[in-house]
């Protein structure tokens, strides 16, 4: 069985208030392909889990500058000024997430946790509304697992399985959503034939995968 | 002498000891770089998922994959490697990094970091700053000593919404080194030319002087 589908398949997933995880930081790494068809597309009212909202004109950015983001939970937002202003104007919920805790929020939903306990954000407006749990004589905050309805992924290679190769710094956080999402859809530079890919370079294991485009 | 930033970026350069993985944050952190001796064996982490972190390429020698926590082309030293995102912070918060140097807006005698937003007028968000405060053994601020209109940032409370509490054990401005103690901030180092009554008209908190006050060495 093939995963690698047409681009116009992928887009067919994308619907209305769909809480979609999108892979990369600052744009590196982000399937930019399913991006841009997101934007063609125009569902509205999403749920966008990502490192950050990128610049105006990259990556998750393109979707806050054409309002379709009706929530962000990123960790910045710094360098996409769109971002700010719809926040202060109340025309989009921000959730900010410190960038570790994100990760691991996503990694736990995709390793099938509960939470997981960690001391950064104590003491700042991260714990308010939070349970907070001493263990060993430590104080924690408790952070829960965070999980969507459809990642997007970006890889270097990938074979018609799914299993998937990133290159350099363009891994990022596409290796956790991969494992966090009911529908996997993966942007890839090069499709190989099986067996092109040495099972001990596979970072992401093609099980979890459920479509591939070529990007 | 040299501008403010290329004393603290050479200062804080001096901090490290061979084998320490450390993390430099956004800034003036990133610029103490180049000051970190060559051939010496100080790894550097790049947050967005790498150990290695090298020098700018020269033009036209860019790869788009290959980029800093603030997008910026860089290089990957031989021996370098890669990871994902929760690796990275893994390393972060795992106690695996010696220091992270990080700028501030606001530092307290609590050993307090505000640098994350001004409620109001900037909020970029914590990126991975409350991760690297919590988490590293050693937490370094380097930062001008006064903002831009000459008002103190090393203060006895800070006012700014937190990024950590009670995590920051050195502070470098272009005026000296303060390390951060259970009873206060200690004056360790003076600059060269500024006397203790310069330091603490522009430092809020209280500074505890010990009788033999160092000269900042660069």
């Amino acid at each position: 069985m093939s995963k690698i589908a047409e681009r116009e398949e992928a887009l067919a997933r994308f619907t209305d208030n769909q809480c979609v995880m999108i892979g990369g930081f600052l744009g590196t790494g982000t399937p930019e392909s399913l991006v841009d068809g997101l934007v063609e597309k125009g569902v509205k009212n999403l749920t966008v889990i990502a490192n950050d909202t990128a610049f105006p004109g990259k990556g998750v950015g393109k979707l806050v500058v054409n309002k379709q983001t009706s929530k962000v939970i990123v960790s910045h937002i710094g360098t996409n000024p769109e971002t700010g202003r719809q926040m202060h104007a109340k025309e989009m919920e921000v959730e900010l997430v410190p960038q570790g805790t994100l990760a691991e929020r996503i990694r736990s939903a995709g390793a099938g946790l509960g939470g997981f306990l960690t001391s950064t954000g104590l003491g700042t407006i991260v714990e308010e509304g939070k349970d907070k749990i001493t263990k060993g004589g430590r104080t924690y905050i408790l952070e829960l697992p965070i999980k969507a309805d459809i990642a997007l992924i970006k890889a270097w290679k990938a074979d018609k399985y799914g299993n998937l190769v990133y290159r350099r710094t363009s891994r990022n956080f596409n290796p956790v959503m991969a494992m966090a999402a009911d529908f996997v859809i993966v942007e890839a530079e090069e499709i190989v034939e099986l067996g092109m890919l040495d099972p001990d370079e596979i970072i992401t294991p093609g099980a979890v995968v459920d479509m591939i485009v070529k990007g | 002498m040299s501008n403010p930033r290329e004393i603290i970026a050479k200062r804080v350069a001096r901090f490290f000891n061979e084998g320490d993985l450390v993390n430099l944050g956004i800034g003036m952190p990133t610029a103490v770089a180049n000051y970190i001796p060559a051939g010496s064996n100080i790894m550097l982490q790049s947050e967005n998922g790498f150990i290695g972190l090298g020098p700018t390429p020269s033009q036209g020698q860019e790869d788009k994959d290959v980029v800093n926590a603030g997008a910026a082309p860089v290089t990957i030293l031989p021996g370098g490697v890669c990871f994902d995102s929760a690796t990275s912070f893994a390393l972060i918060r795992g106690g695996h990094l010696a220091a992270t140097v990080l700028g501030a807006l606001e530092v307290d005698e609590k050993g307090n970091l505000a640098n994350w937003m001004v409620p109001g007028k900037m909020v970029p968000g914590m990126g991975g700053a409350m991760d690297l405060a919590a988490g590293a053994r050693k937490v370094i601020i380097a930062m001008e000593h006064t903002t831009k209109k000459g008002a103190p940032k090393i203060l006895k409370k800070c006012t700014l919404p937190l990024t950590a509490a009670n995590e920051v054990d050195y502070i470098v401005t272009e005026l000296g080194v303060m390390k951060v103690t259970k009873d206060g901030i200690v004056l360790k180092e003076l600059a060269s030319g500024v006397t203790v009554e310069e330091i603490q008209s522009k430092t809020e908190a209280k500074l505890i002087v010990p009788t033999t006050v160092g000269s900042m060495e660069l």
